[in-house]
């Protein structure tokens, strides 16, 4: 019999090296003539063992990374395939402490199967929910995810429940569902690990959300920087047409669900979810006025509910096990898992999905294990470029919506960014102008203007001009964005600037205690 | 002449295609610019005339979106991530590098033609930062000697 040989096709994975040591596996097979069934899964998240090369044994999957193409001819050489021991060996994988601490929902499958194989998602609880689903009535389907508490998981935390039932309720021919997969936030990259992971589950939660709501056509708006999600999302979409789960009958059940994947452009604002939708229309991606919402006035003016990956992702798992299954999880008002991911100048980086409630220092340091340069980590940016930076005093804080808001701060996607000590803050601000600048929309004048004013003025307080009168300024220009800006992309770029502004004055030329 | 007969088929040939398609404006010019490469001027009126919109609405939409370009690329366009957590690994030296050893800013193409250097938001990379992409080909970890090695290899095989 053959051996099952793993090798991620992420794209993460791949930007490591993994599709040469894919290749290097298959051709030294092949010259010793041993016989292995190559398999090329998602990637479990534990970035810093990319490659991270798995092999089925009778023991469970056993783990070796990172891999390189030079440690191949090694591995064989320790008899890898029936996984006897190696330099880099790495033990079971389910036993990796970084994994097994977690609690994986959404990304139950995420690593474990090929991604494009449907059997495989079958074979693992897939479409379990979509079953379910198929059975209830619309205002039960939609009971089960308001009943889930999940929110948003996009950044704006809205309650999905209350969303579809407006969408439910609001008399249409047709209606959409849109899939919010410009994901554009440094630091994030979970809705892609989905979209290449694991694609059905994703295909599962927006056919469930059409059922719930009386929509018949969804919509990815995917963005253009991630070609591999997108290959993988057609070819998963091609197989669920072939077999019953997408098209006019969807699994005989006479109810029908259309799905295509459209590609953004480039352009950070479309993440916006009205300017998503005017790009959807084929326009330039401005942002609408709102009301009258998108769900009862969205795509091509119908009823729409739009939402971000991971937050459909999440459906099929509360239509399989329950809303109360899922809502058991997380503290407070924020329910269920929240995955997170680790990113920029952390050792461990990666993905570690979790009940909301932990505190970023467990985060930063028994998961991500300190910075990777191994100087002391002085910042961290949550939520995305429209995120806080947090300094150590707040390290304490549980994610959770509230408790971030509370300090001003955001959840967001759930994106960490590390920043350790050689950071200067006051350059980060200025940058988080120039990104705004640089994304506007222009529609709105607080944005358009404001952002370039914002850029000039930090640029005036890093050559330490004027201080006495920018710094006000800079806090009046801010106090503008964040009030008079249609979207969030101007009413959140004050976020970053103030609070680099106020937990690291040092860096803008301000001493401390004296303030501005 | 060829080339705008060319130009003429490839872009009719998309534009019918997808034209039907609600919403069918980006999908149309994504078509277009994966063939050609970019957006030549000279298909905005015909693809404004199948979808019954006026030309500044079309270059409006080009114009508005960062990954449109109005201007033929070099044959390898790099994508570097300039956002906040490839800063953090170092991404702004290694643009400095970048920018120098190639002699060339943002939005800008080599004099040989070979190299198009774009910035990019985010490739959904952080974990593995500083990022680039290179075509759809991903690159994590980016030091300045591994962007050497890759352009070489790129530069010998163009």
């Amino acid at each position: 019999m053959s051996t099952k040989i793993y090798v991620p096709c992420d794209s993460s994975a791949v930007s490591l090296g993994a599709d040469r040591v894919a290749t290097a596996i298959a051709q030294e097979a092949d010259k010793r003539d041993i016989e292995i069934e190559l398999i090329r899964n998602g990637s479990r998240g534990l970035y810093w063992l990319e490659p991270l090369v798995e092999v089925h044994t009778s023991k469970g999957r056993v783990a070796y990374g990172p891999v390189q193409t030079s440690d191949v001819a090694s591995l064989f050489d320790a008899n890898f395939i029936t996984g006897e021991a190696h330099a880099l060996s790495l033990g079971l994988t389910e036993e990796i402490e970084y994994l097994k601490k977690q609690q994986r929902l959404t990304f139950a499958r995420i690593g474990k199967t090929n991604p494009v194989s449907l059997i495989d998602y079958l074979d693992n609880d897939g479409y379990r929910g979509l079953n379910n689903a198929l059975k209830l009535p619309q205002a039960d389907i939609v009971k089960a995810v308001t009943d889930s508490g999940l929110r948003g998981r996009g950044g704006a935390a809205f309650p999905t429940g209350i969303k579809w039932n407006t969408v439910l309720n609001t008399p249409s021919e047709q209606k959409y569902i849109i899939c919010n997969a410009d994901e554009g936030d440094s630091g994030t990259f979970s809705d892609r690990m989905v979209m290449e992971g694991d694609p059905f589950v994703l295909i599962e939660g927006m056919t469930i959300a059409g059922l719930a709501v009386n929509a018949t056509q969804g919509y990815i708006y995917l963005r253009v920087e991630y070609p591999h999600a997108f290959e993988v999302l057609n070819s998963a979409i091609d197989t669920a047409y072939k077999e019953g789960y997408l098209g006019e009958n969807i699994q005989g059940s006479g109810k029908a669900f259309h799905l295509e994947v459209r590609l953004g452009a480039g352009a950070y604002v479309c993440g916006e979810e009205t300017s998503l939708m005017e790009s959807l229309e084929g326009k330039r991606g401005l942002v609408r006025f709102k009301p009258p919402l998108p769900a009862i006035k969205g795509l091509f003016g119908q009823p729409t509910v739009v939402n971000n990956v991971i937050s459909l992702a999440s459906v099929p798992i509360i239509l399989d096990k329950g809303g109360n299954y899922y809502r058991d999880f997380g503290m407070g008002r924020s329910r269920g898992t929240l995955p997170i991911q680790l990113a920029g100048n952390i050792k461990h980086a990666g993905l570690v999905e979790s009940a909301f409630g932990l505190t970023l220092r467990e985060l930063l340091y028994d998961f991500g294990g300190g910075s990777a340069s191994g100087r002391p980590i002085r910042a961290v940016q949550v939520g995305g470029p429209l995120g806080s930076y947090m300094p150590e005093s707040q390290f304490d804080t549980p994610l959770d919506y509230e408790a971030f808001a509370a300090i001003w701060a955001v959840l967001g996607h759930g994106g960490i960014v590390v920043f350790d000590d050689t950071v200067d803050m006051a350059e980060m601000a200025k940058y988080s102008m120039e990104f705004c600048a640089i994304e506007s929309c222009g529609k709105c004048t607080p944005c358009r203007i404001g952002s370039t004013r914002g850029y000039e003025v930090m640029d005036d307080i890093i050559n330490r001009r004027d201080l006495d009168k920018n710094i006000p300024l800079l806090r009046d220009l801010c106090d503008t964005l964040l009030n008079g800006s249609l979207c969030a992309l101007g009413g959140m770029t004050p976020y970053p600037v103030l609070s680099a502004l106020n937990h690291f004055p040092e860096d803008f030329g301000i001493d401390a205690k004296a303030g501005a | 002449m060829t080339e705008s007969v060319t130009t003429h088929a490839v872009v009719q040939e998309i534009t019918n295609s997808l034209k039907h398609k609600p919403g069918a404006l980006l999908p149309i010019l994504h078509g277009v610019q994966d063939v050609l490469g970019y957006i030549p001027a000279e298909s905005i009126p015909e693809i404004a005339k199948a979808l019954s919109l006026s030309r500044a609405e079309v270059h409006g939409v080009v114009s508005f979106y960062h990954y449109f370009r109005e201007t033929p690329p070099g044959q390898h366009t790099i994508q570097l991530c300039r956002a906040e957590s490839c800063q953090s690994m170092g991404g702004k030296k290694l643009e400095d590098y970048i920018k120098t050893k190639l002699g060339i800013d943002f939005h800008e193409t080599t004099a040989d033609g070979k190299f198009s250097l774009e910035p990019v938001y985010c490739l959904g990379n952080c974990a593995c930062s500083p990022a680039m992409q290179i075509g759809k080909d991903i690159y994590g970890r980016v030091s300045t000697t591994s962007f050497d090695a890759t352009i070489v290899e790129l530069g010998e095989s163009a």
